[in-house]
């Protein structure tokens, strides 16, 4: 179900590719048609260092379908070194406790499995960053 | 635009209606919101619901569905969605067309029947009201959304959890007199403490919980209402939307309801009123976080400041802003695409004096807003006696 859907995200799911608006150089992700910070066309791509912190996090216990097996599990928002800010969950956490303003970097992972004969659903993800960026 | 009333209203009991299926429970509500306007045919049908599409109650076209089941045969009918805020978004529909003069008598129904699907399930519909291409697939369920919003506003502007007690208490205190409320027992603050977490920082007495509702309103011109009749006339004074973007991370002030501030705003400018005219306001406690991010939006605190009117007295029957005085959605109960029907009617009650013993004594103009999302499409009514 939804392959195509997962595959017209790739590009961001795998590679963190946004946008640059050409008329304000607003970095925007996801990418859209429209520069959400001054209303120009945007179409031009911009590739995300993958780099950021953590704006605020949660633990997820009571999970949806398709996420059960991985609960409880941390999702963040995360706020880009370039600026805009996505939602991810966070992995690699080890005992390290998460906080506001952690330093957090990019992983591929899979998001999500649909049973045994379902697909398998790979995207990003963060991690403490390894090193000071 | 001509002026609207409010004919009459019809509420069930929030709970898990085992025998009820979602046909039954709206035409309930409709008949009874019928009965009580003394009418037996509108001349539209609006059905508000958010989940019917998501699980196993396997029925759309929800419009014509109920209309043929409460005898409204023929009537224009259909449904008006926009997540948890379905139902003031129904409402608002139902005033345009009324207000216009386009359609004279109209009937919105708020629905949703939630208990006989599995929890999983349910947690994954509700996580629709999201971004399905940016948000749901990381997932999020719909507390975490709230609860990434309450632990960045709590960093921010300093509250301790504790500080968001007095909304739970309040709306547990109040819904326990309201025989329709989903929750009909006290809270201390002690429970509130030991509650078991959900998604930290929300726990569970700072969740609404959900169930199988109901509630209908009949609305028509306001000059066939006269004042001195069995009860005051309630004029929609205010009606107003507004949108942000749907998912957390695209909003550019993520801690404010920015979509609320603007439709509150409209629906002030429009009923000639201000925060200190409102008398009771049923806002849309869906999570204790929800609670002090209206109230700034609507002009009652100071951004970062809204827990302290949970805390000290303002929200409470009597205070300067009563809040939820059924219960809210926290004790009266979530039924997603039912509440903001649920909120305008029982505003509608306060309006008419019939509250019983949720009654805020001498309301005259009522606020009420439904929050669809975790801050995306907000609706804002004011209610006045006249
Ligand atoms: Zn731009």
């Amino acid at each position: 179900m939804e392959v195509s859907r997962h595959w017209r995200l790739k590009q961001q799911r795998y590679a963190l590719v946004g946008e640059v608006c050409p008329s304000c150089q607003h970095k925007i992700f996801p990418p859209r048609d429209i520069c959400p910070d001054c209303g120009e066309e945007a179409r031009t791509t911009y590739q995300f260092s993958g780099r950021g912190e953590v704006f605020s996090f949660t633990t997820v216990r009571n999970a949806p379908t398709g996420f059960e097996e991985s609960a409880p599990y941390t999702v963040a928002l995360i706020k880009l070194d370039e600026g805009p800010m996505l939602t991810a969950q966070l992995t690699d956490l080890g005992e390290k406790p998460v906080e506001i303003g952690m330093p957090v970097e990019m992983v591929t992972r899979r998001l999500r499995s649909d049973g045994d004969r379902g697909m398998l659903v790979y995207g990003y993800k963060f991690r403490p960053a390894l090193k000071a960026a | 635009m001509r002026d609207v009333a409010i004919y009459g209203t019809g509420m069930l009991q929030v709970s898990e209606h085992w025998d009820l299926s979602i046909i039954d429970l709206a035409g309930r509500a409709a008949l009874e919101a019928l009965n009580d306007a003394g009418l037996e045919r509108v001349d539209a049908l609006l059905v508000t619901n958010m989940l019917a599409a998501c699980h196993s109650t396997g029925q759309l076209n929800l419009g014509a569905r109920v209309a043929d089941w409460v005898g409204l045969h023929g009537v224009e009918a259909y449904k008006v969605e926009a997540a948890c805020g379905s139902g003031g978004a129904g409402f608002r529909s139902a005033w345009l067309a009324v207000a216009s003069g386009a359609i004279d008598l109209a009937l919105v129904v708020g629905v949703e029947k939630m208990t006989e699907t599995p929890g999983p399930e349910i947690t994954a519909g509700l996580a629709t009201a999201a971004d399905a291409d940016f948000e749901v697939p990381m997932g999020p369920s719909f507390v975490a959304l709230n609860a990434l919003i309450m632990r960045r506003y709590q960093h921010e502007y300093g509250w301790p959890h504790e500080a968001f007690a007095g909304f739970s208490i309040n709306a547990h205190a109040n819904g326990a007199r309201n025989p329709l409320a989903r929750l009909q027992d006290p809270i201390t603050a002690e429970d509130y403490r030991k509650a078991r977490m959900v998604s930290d920082p929300i726990n569970l007495l700072d969740a609404s919980p959900v169930g199988d509702g109901a509630a209908a309103i009949v609305l028509g011109p306001a000059e066939r209402v006269f004042p001195g009749g069995r009860r005051p006339r309630v004029l929609v004074a205010g009606s107003a939307a507004a949108t942000d973007s749907i998912a957390i991370h695209d909003r550019n002030a993520p801690l404010r309801l920015t979509a609320a501030e603007k439709s509150a705003a409209a629906a002030y400018a429009m009923a000639g009123a201000g925060p200190g005219d409102i008398d009771v306001f049923e806002l849309h406690d869906a999570f204790s976080i929800m609670s002090a991010l209206s109230l700034e939006a609507c002009g009652f605190a100071e951004p970062g400041q809204g827990p302290r009117l949970g805390d000290d007295g303002s929200i409470l029957p009597g205070g300067r802003i009563p809040v939820a005085s059924f219960g809210g959605l926290k004790a009266r109960g979530h039924p997603v695409g039912a509440t903001g029907v649920y909120q305008l009617a029982e505003v509608t009650r306060q309006l008419w004096g019939e509250a019983g013993a949720c009654q805020i004594d001498g309301a005259r103009v009522g606020l009420a807003q439904n929050i669809g999302g975790s801050g995306a499409t907000i609706v804002t009514h004011v209610l006045r006696q006249a």
